[in-house]
């Protein structure tokens, strides 16, 4: 008993401390104390601040880099046509590694050392989770760049969006029909071992079985790994098709020694281009990738009948119609997933122009500006395609790609449209207090 | 798979990973032997070979093989250069006190790493190999027809892989002729039985020192060479080598050259092999494991002698 009056005591005394604290932020919110009120006048014509969460060392480096020159580009052009609500853009980048306890010390720094209004960016799956948290703490607009599934899982906050690229179950939801029917029933998966690839093992898995086939083998390895042949034994005989998704510095050799395990009998290939991105199709040892399929977030080849405003997006990015930096023929993109980073940026801007977003107080209302976010169409905003945002599940939906290497280049051969990927909710975000 | 030439397949991994791991734990144990110097900043030298082949392949231009044999000259070479520059420069100036070159080479790693970072940048570059045909495998097997040779499903290696192994065996040879035939194989077994009383022989023990320390970031270097057509280079890949390269010298026995050797085998080949069948991760902690036991039942290692 005497425990538990203890125990009480000490639940009293944190909470009076906490009063205290709680009291003094609101005195400092309220710009009662001095320095903090003359700020908040001035900010209406100081730039938006937009921290970019950026992997500009780490396994997704090759992703940072083009992520930021996306950025880059997107503000640029935002800039250009007179900002946001008339006041320019700021792009403040800090690197977090690839790391998810860096992500975190990163939107950290974003809240309250740079001011930034929201942060944005974020790629691997690994970071988002680990940092989606602390912007929840922190109570900082967080829209990720990610494709994980762990938004629309509800697994993360109110202050977490991905309102510019599809998550994984969309995205093999819709695949599934096409590798059953096209390729065949019995698939062996190689995938990476962290969040990103147990979605494309669980969802795939789902959606494949739906479709009266099987998965034969699950094959996990760690993104860190540099040799891959002796992932390749552990392959069925009796696989059609392989489906492999990999990510990390190695994803050339992976992809190599896929073609050096087989030779010439090979089953029926279908990747994500992750396997690839970034990476160019003509490398040596490659050749054998001819005539198997890739998912494509955006084709990474201008197609015959690349739209104009494909074609605007392309050259702001600086990418050729071969997917390659233009200034070096050599430098492959990883285009089938930085157009999330423009079409975010895009999002944010009319996010705050419908909110009329003033400053870090309004950011709950710039989080149901977005949350009323619907359709929204093919344009020079969204380049890839039409989306359809879900507001309760704060995650977009759209056209997904598969390619055939046909003479060294993707060409689309089948479109999914937004509706094959559509799922039930599983999250009411708007549900939640912020 | 079945059961005989998946077990094949295994063994040709673990031969290169073996062919490997021999070179770049040979330069730590010879470093450590002759100098008692634990070089933290090991795996770094060995990135350093992988970028700079990197590097002269893509200024050098043409058929794959011009760049290649120009890498496998230069690059080592460089390398060599710069650990001896940095044993002048760094190890020198702390006596080689044992502690404080721990610390001094794990500010090497940190500048080495964060250097190329910075220069050659955070991205993976392959090296195209001088060759590199697909060798499929032949299996023999007592069938319905008789004995027959069978050409079975994923067993196959490249030419470029055999290479390696082969190249790694004739490095290996070499480095034990010049530590047993020639003067500067003799002066460095004199600076590693006794460095005092082989100083007051008239042997140059300071310059013994800055040869072997570049010639151990050299073979080092010359792994990472032999590797990159296989693998990529990137900024980071320098922690794998070292962790393996210790755990190598630790089974050895430190600074004992041929307990290096067999520890190499040892290790590369259960790599290849447990990876293959089981999962790469049980295969790491099961060379964990087992320096642990080393440790424990036979610190000196299984050559080492017990230190006097």
């Amino acid at each position: 008993m005497s425990n538990g009056t203890s125990k009480t005591s000490k639940i009293s005394r944190r909470s009076a401390l906490l009063g205290m604290g709680a009291g003094a932020g609101a005195l400092a919110a309220a710009g009662v104390l001095p320095g903090t009120m003359g700020f908040a006048q001035a900010q209406s014509s100081a730039p938006i601040k937009i921290g970019f969460q950026k992997h500009a060392t780490g396994i997704g480096a090759a992703y940072g880099r083009w992520y930021g020159a996306t950025t880059d580009a997107a503000v640029k052009r935002i800039n250009d046509a007179g900002g946001i609500n008339g006041r320019p853009v700021e792009v403040v980048v800090e690197d977090d590694g690839t790391d998810p306890g860096r992500g975190a010390e990163v939107l950290e720094k974003f809240a309250n050392q740079h001011n930034c209004d929201v942060a944005f960016g974020t790629l691997f799956s690994h970071v988002v989770i680990g940092s989606a948290p602390r912007a929840g703490e922190l109570k900082l607009p967080y829209f990720v760049v990610s494709e994980g599934h762990h938004v629309a899982s509800g697994m993360l906050n109110r202050y977490t969006l991905q309102p510019g690229i599809t998550d994984v179950k969309s995205q093999v939801i819709s695949m599934a029909p096409f590798v059953a029917n096209n390729l065949g029933k019995k698939v062996t998966m190689i995938y990476p071992d962290f969040a990103f690839g147990h979605d494309h093992r669980d969802f795939f898995s789902e959606a494949i079985a739906a479709q009266g086939g099987e998965v034969v083998a699950k094959i996990a390895i760690p993104p860190t790994e540099t040799s891959f042949t002796r992932y390749f034994p552990s392959i069925p005989r009796e696989t059609e098709v392989i489906y492999h998704v990999m990510v990390g510095p190695a994803v050339l050799t992976f992809v190599k020694e896929l073609g050096e395990f087989f030779g010439p009998n090979r089953p029926e290939l279908f990747g994500f281009i992750d396997s690839l991105e970034a990476v160019d199709i003509k490398s040596s040892g490659l050749e054998f990738l001819e005539g198997t399929y890739f998912w494509e977030g955006m084709p990474r080849y201008a197609q015959a009948d690349q739209a104009d405003y494909e074609k605007d997006y392309r050259a702001a990015v600086g990418v050729d119609e071969n997917g390659a930096s233009i200034a070096d023929s050599k430098d492959v993109a990883t285009y089938a997933h930085m157009f999330g980073c423009w079409e975010t940026l895009n999002i944010i801007k009319a996010g705050m122009e419908s909110a009329d977003y003033q400053g870090p107080q309004d950011r709950a209302k710039l989080i149901e500006a977005v949350e009323a976010m619907t359709d929204m169409p093919a344009g020079a905003d969204h380049p890839q395609g039409a989306k359809r945002f879900n507001g309760k599940t704060h995650q977009t939906f759209g056209s997904q790609y598969i390619s055939k290497v046909t003479d060294g280049k993707l060409v689309v051969e089948h479109t999914a449209s937004i509706e094959d990927g559509l799922y039930e909710d599983e999250v009411d975000y708007t549900a939640q207090s912020f | 798979m079945d059961f005989g030439p998946h077990l094949m397949l295994a063994s040709l991994e673990g031969a290169v990973i073996s062919a490997i791991l021999v070179l770049t734990a040979m330069g730590l144990s010879i470093v450590f032997g002759v100098m008692r110097v634990v070089n933290v900043a090991h795996g770094e030298f060995y990135m350093l070979g992988a970028v700079l082949t990197w590097f002269i392949t893509s200024i050098v231009g043409g058929h794959p093989a011009i760049g290649f044999v120009a890498a496998i000259v230069v690059a080592p070479l460089l390398v060599g250069c710069l650990a001896a520059g940095a044993d002048r420069l760094i190890l020198k100036r702390v006596n080689y006190d044992p502690d404080r070159t721990i610390v001094a080479t794990i500010g090497m790693l940190y500048i080495i790493q964060q250097t190329t970072l910075m220069t050659f940048g955070p991205e993976a570059r392959p090296v195209e190999a001088p060759f590199n045909t697909r060798l499929s495998l032949p299996w023999f097997e007592w069938g319905e027809n008789g004995f027959a040779m069978i050409w079975p499903w994923g067993l196959s290696t490249t030419s470029y892989k055999l290479f390696v192994i082969a190249a790694a065996a004739m490095v290996l040879v070499a480095l034990w002729l010049v530590l047993t035939r020639t003067k500067v194989g003799l002066l460095m077994r004199a600076t590693q039985q006794d460095s005092e009383t082989a100083q007051a022989f008239g042997v140059p023990v300071g310059k013994v020192y800055s040869w072997v320390f570049g010639l151990g970031a050299g073979l080092a270097a010359l792994g990472a060479v032999l590797v990159v057509p296989i693998q990529q280079a990137h900024y980071l890949m320098g922690h794998d080598p070292l962790l393996l390269a210790f755990i190598v010298v630790i089974i050895g026995g430190l600074g004992s050259l041929p307990g290096t050797v067999i520890a190499a085998i040892l290790i590369g080949m259960s790599d290849g092999i447990i990876s293959v069948f089981f999962s790469p991760t049980l295969a790491k902690i099961i060379a964990t494991f087992l320096v642990a036991m080393v440790l424990v039942f036979r610190p000196q290692g299984l050559l080492g002698k017990i230190a006097r």
